[in-house]
């Protein structure tokens, strides 16, 4: 085997073709795109060098709302996903008859269209001249008044945008921590009852230190997707994210890039990186965090 | 305080979509753990100890039969509400909690009357780790420590309680074995020093014979026998006992019985009185062989291995159930190893008679 | 004595079974939260589209079910070429994505040759970026390539997939390395021991590979978005937001679930005749999103 060592390339031939073109030659492309100020497109030319895109995108105010709309997105969607994921996993964990049958239905949106499903909670939210809609009706039960969550205040849509995104992401995060609760050993459990340790103790004090890097991992990959927020958005409100005031910064991204404000490729760069920046530099703070509380 | 097994039944339900019905575990088990022994319970693995074990502690419930603790019912009981201590055979030390923070962990479950101050558990703790001698470890975290030190650390945990009665579930599986006869030791030395009625789980028959003050044996969840390790060993009850107990194994026979003497492969071999007419199976001891030129017992040598003190002569003969059978003898008798046979005298105190159809022991009177 | 116990079981006893009544309620809450959007999408899609806008007070059921609505969303608008579209798309770019990934994790795993683990240690480092940084540079070479509005600039950047080459290469391993010598002593071909000895062996996760692939590629939005403008080439994803913004006009929503409903249909009978497979492929890192 050691006197052919070109075939290996071979092999791999294709895929360093594909990753080269698409992947590591883009990844240095958007950096010198995001320098060159004045770019045009139709040309391909340039004015100069310089940090004006990254000026240009910070100040632009649909920019500044996308961040604030993605931040919000994050940290509520981020704990509650997570905070809920880990309830119904505990309480799927705790019963025997018909888990499978509830394992089998919480995994159902995962393998949905994002964007089709969206549309049946556009329905399900909206209101229109012609009904309140299903969600409206059900607020009427408790006396509150209709609201229209895809057109209406901005809160309202926050809530929308924010619950389908819940709804798209616990099926990932039930399924990594059921396995993570089925692969704690029984006898933790065992030894915690015989030394009569109530339900609350053994759940804070073994269950949980025992699938923290678990607990961790859907955090970190929380927080990378939450900041990834786009199709959701789109699925829900539309493509024109702007006007509707719901823009994500993926969403700036590729409206610099393409769409009707677009054709503005080295806004677009400026803008991806520093969302990028931002996710690098949250991943880092939750890893730190993370591993200082493990060690104790 | 005493454990009393009543009738204990187990049953679950059959695994499997096809299958239907019950498995029984444990099937009217009763036996005695008298107050402050130690007592091995011992069996080849899925006989039901394990099941057993866990019924006591209160883990599990039986489907029939009563379980008293000092002659309290306590069947039904959960298990915090029994006072026993229980080390597992992984252990199960809290991975994330160190050597301290793991045995103090019962403590801190005691709720109302018994609750104890921070200091009083500290102590408690302190204690339960004296007995054990790890004081030095208490700050580790259990993946510090070897098999020895955390099974150490499980059993401090199990008596910081100051448990009535500590249940151990193959205690010394994970270990190695240079380790496992140390521990064994030190189990037997803790119990004595506590005084604890002491309930263990294991296959191992020499581990059980060598600390226990009584053995239970069992056998697909079926009482086979109980009594001193010696006891036991000197007088089994049955063929699994007698072939469950010792090392090397016993060794078995098919013979015959006619007019109170014993045939092996058609040759009268021992004097049998008392014992019926019939095919038998014959377990003899290797101990109960002796060298001797005249002797009724003629087998084909195979080897001889000298273990120093001992010799221990591997031959064949054609009545025996397996290939080869094995005498250990005094190193005094001069064995010919180039020879072709050798010619053995029986002990009849080692030589045991059981019923071809149940394998029950049939009791004959010794001579001599 | 006693008797207190007795008490304090039954207690323990009556708390479990309402701790379990409890813990089947929140489940059950949850199932409803789930598969209620199913139910109105299937519901929807059937009622017509008069009784549908008379209804002011949304009807949880319908008496006179109809399938015009999804005879609408064949004609109204090219529902049939989305899907169509969508199904090219998604073979084409599987099969070439567990060619290409097959090929690269049998180097990692098997082969020899100088700088294999820098290299791997670099794919795997790839992994980490983003593609929202990627795709800017991505659109404008497509752009400048005139691939736009082509099958082969949706597929060619769609194929590879550092994590399913990482996925094979980890099952790749798991296969005996004497397999391997025993079949180098036969004068076996390394292209033969891949075809005849390894990929049977994996196949298991070569399955997985490829139903993750196909729902991902399913699914895909934002990249045929960005290249595609001509209707003859959107993918279901962009064929519904289509519709949503202009299709049927906005009002007709039962024709709009329809669509929605024909486009989720594959997807959920893959996953329930898959799911132990997706399921445990998912669980290994796969993220939505």
């Amino acid at each position: 085997m050691h006197s052919k060592p070109n075939k290996a390339w071979l092999y791999l031939l294709l895929s360093l073709v594909l990753l080269g073109a698409f992947l590591v030659y883009p990844l240095i492309d958007v950096l010198i795109y995001s320098v060159e100020e004045g770019f045009n497109f139709a040309s391909q030319t340039y004015l100069g060098v310089g940090l004006y895109n990254y000026s240009y995108v910070l100040h632009d105010p649909y920019f500044l709302q996308a961040v604030r709309n993605t931040f919000v997105l994050v940290i509520i969607t981020v704990p509650v996903s997570t905070g809920l994921a880990l309830l119904i996993s505990a309480g799927l964990s705790s019963i025997k008859p018909l888990r499978k049958l509830y394992q089998t239905v919480y995994f159902l949106p995962y393998v949905t269209n994002t964007l089709a499903v969206g549309l049946v909670f556009m329905v399900l939210f909206q209101k229109t001249e012609y009904t309140d809609g299903l969600v409206n009706l059900m607020l009427r039960w408790f006396g509150a008044g209709p609201i229209d969550f895809i057109n209406g205040p901005h809160w309202a849509k926050m809530f929308v945008l924010c619950f389908y995104t819940i709804w798209v992401v616990m099926p990932f995060k039930i399924l990594v921590l059921t396995g993570a609760l089925a692969s704690v050993n029984q006898d933790y459990y065992k030894a915690a009852r015989v030394d009569g340790t109530s339900r609350r103790r053994i759940f804070f004090r073994i269950t949980l230190p025992m699938i923290s890097p678990m607990i961790v991992y859907l955090v970190i990959t929380g927080f990378i997707g939450a900041f990834k927020a786009y199709s959701d958005a789109v699925a829900l409100f539309g493509t024109d994210l702007n006007a509707a005031g719901m823009n994500t910064i993926v969403g700036y991204v590729y409206d610099m890039l393409y769409g009707d404000s677009g054709g503005y490729p080295s806004y677009a760069s400026a803008a991806a990186i520093i969302l990028f920046v931002i996710v690098l530099t949250i991943t880092c703070i939750n890893l730190l965090v993370s591993r200082r509380q493990l060690r104790d | 305080m005493n454990i009393q097994l009543q009738e204990l039944t187990k049953r679950f339900p059959a695994r499997g979509r096809k299958a239907r019905g019950e498995v029984t575990a444990v099937d009217r088990l009763t036996f005695e753990v008298p107050d402050g022994l130690l007592v091995g319970l011992l069996g080849p693995s899925g006989c039901g100890k394990s099941t057993t074990l866990n019924m006591i502690c209160g883990l599990e419930t039986p489907t029939e039969g009563k379980i008293f603790f000092g002659g309290e019912d306590v069947t039904h009981l959960p298990p915090e509400l029994r006072g026993v201590g229980m080390v597992f055979q992984n252990y199960a030390l809290y991975p994330h909690l160190t050597v301290l923070q793991n045995i103090t962990f019962p403590l801190e479950n005691l709720k109302g009357a018994q609750k104890l101050t921070k200091a009083e558990m500290r102590r408690r703790a302190l204690e339960a780790a004296a007995l054990v001698q790890i004081e030095e470890l208490l700050d580790r975290k259990p993946k510090e420590l070897s098999g020895g030190q955390q099974q150490r650390v499980a059993i401090a945990r199990a008596l910081v309680k100051m448990p009535k009665v500590l249940l151990l579930d193959e205690p010394l599986s994970n270990l190695d074995a240079r380790l496992r006869l140390q521990t064994r030791e030190e189990i037997c030395k803790i119990q004595k020093k506590t005084g604890i009625t002491t309930l263990f789980v294991t296959h191992d028959q020499e581990e059980a014979m060598s600390i226990s003050d009584r053995i239970v044996v069992m056998k697909d969840g079926v009482l086979m026998q109980q009594g001193a390790p010696q006891q036991v060993y000197d007088d089994p009850a049955n063929l699994f006992v007698a072939k469950f107990l010792g090392t090397p194994p016993i060794n078995v026979f098919e013979g015959t019985v006619r007019k109170e003497r014993l045939l092996l492969a058609g040759q009268d071999v021992l004097a049998v009185p008392g014992a019926p007419d019939g095919s038998v199976w014959v377990g003899i001891r290797p101990e109960g062989f002796t060298p001797d030129a005249n002797g009724p017992v003629a087998c084909g040598l195979s080897r001889v291995e000298v273990l120093g003190r001992d010799v221990s002569i591997v031959c064949t003969h054609p009545a025996c159930t397996t290939d080869t059978l094995r005498a250990i003898v005094n190193a005094r008798h001069d064995v010919d190893g180039a020879a072709d046979t050798v010619h053995f005298a029986l002990h009849p105190d080692k030589v045991f008679l059981f019923d071809h159809e149940t394998e029950v022991r049939i009791p004959f009177a010794v001579q001599g | 004595m006693s008797e207190d116990f007795e008490a304090r079981r039954r207690a323990a006893r009556r708390k479990a079974g309402f701790l379990k009544a409890l813990t089947y309620l929140g489940l059950s809450i949850w199932a409803v939260v789930v598969l209620f959007p199913f139910y109105w999408m299937v519901l929807t899609s059937l009622k017509s589209y008069g009784a549908y806008n008379s209804e002011h007070t949304p009807q949880f059921f319908t008496l006179a079910p109809t399938l015009e609505n999804y005879q609408q969303a064949f004609t109204a608008v090219p529902l049939g070429g989305y899907l169509l579209n969508t199904l090219i798309f998604s073979l084409i770019t599987t099969a070439a994505m567990v060619v290409v990934s097959t090929l690269a994790a049998y180097a990692f795993a098997r082969l020899e040759f100088r700088g294999k683990n820098l290299l791997f240690g670099a794919f795997l480092s790839l992994m980490m970026i983003p593609s929202e940084l990627v795709v800017i540079t991505n659109y404008v070479t497509i752009t400048n390539l005139d691939l736009r509005n082509t099958f082969t600039g949706l597929i060619l950047p769609s194929i590879t997939s550092i994590f399913y080459i990482y996925l094979l290469k980890e099952s790749f391993e798991q296969v005996p390395d004497e397999l391997y010598r025993a079949a180098k002593v036969d004068g076996t071909s390394d292209l033969k021991y891949l075809w005849k000895v390894m990929i049977p062996i994996c196949r298991p996760t070569i399955v997985t590979v490829t139903i993750l692939k196909l729902i991902e590629c399913w699914n895909s939005y934002v990249w045929p978005r960005l290249v595609t403008d001509d209707q003859a080439y959107f993918l279901v994803s962009n064929g519904i937001q289509q519709i949503r913004e202009e299709g049927f006009g906005r009002e007709n929503i039962p024709a709009m679930m329809a669509a929605v409903v024909v486009i989720s249909v594959p997807l959920v009978a893959l996953f329930l005749a898959f799911r132990n497979k997706i399921m445990e492929g998912a669980s290994r890192g796969g993220i939505k999103g």
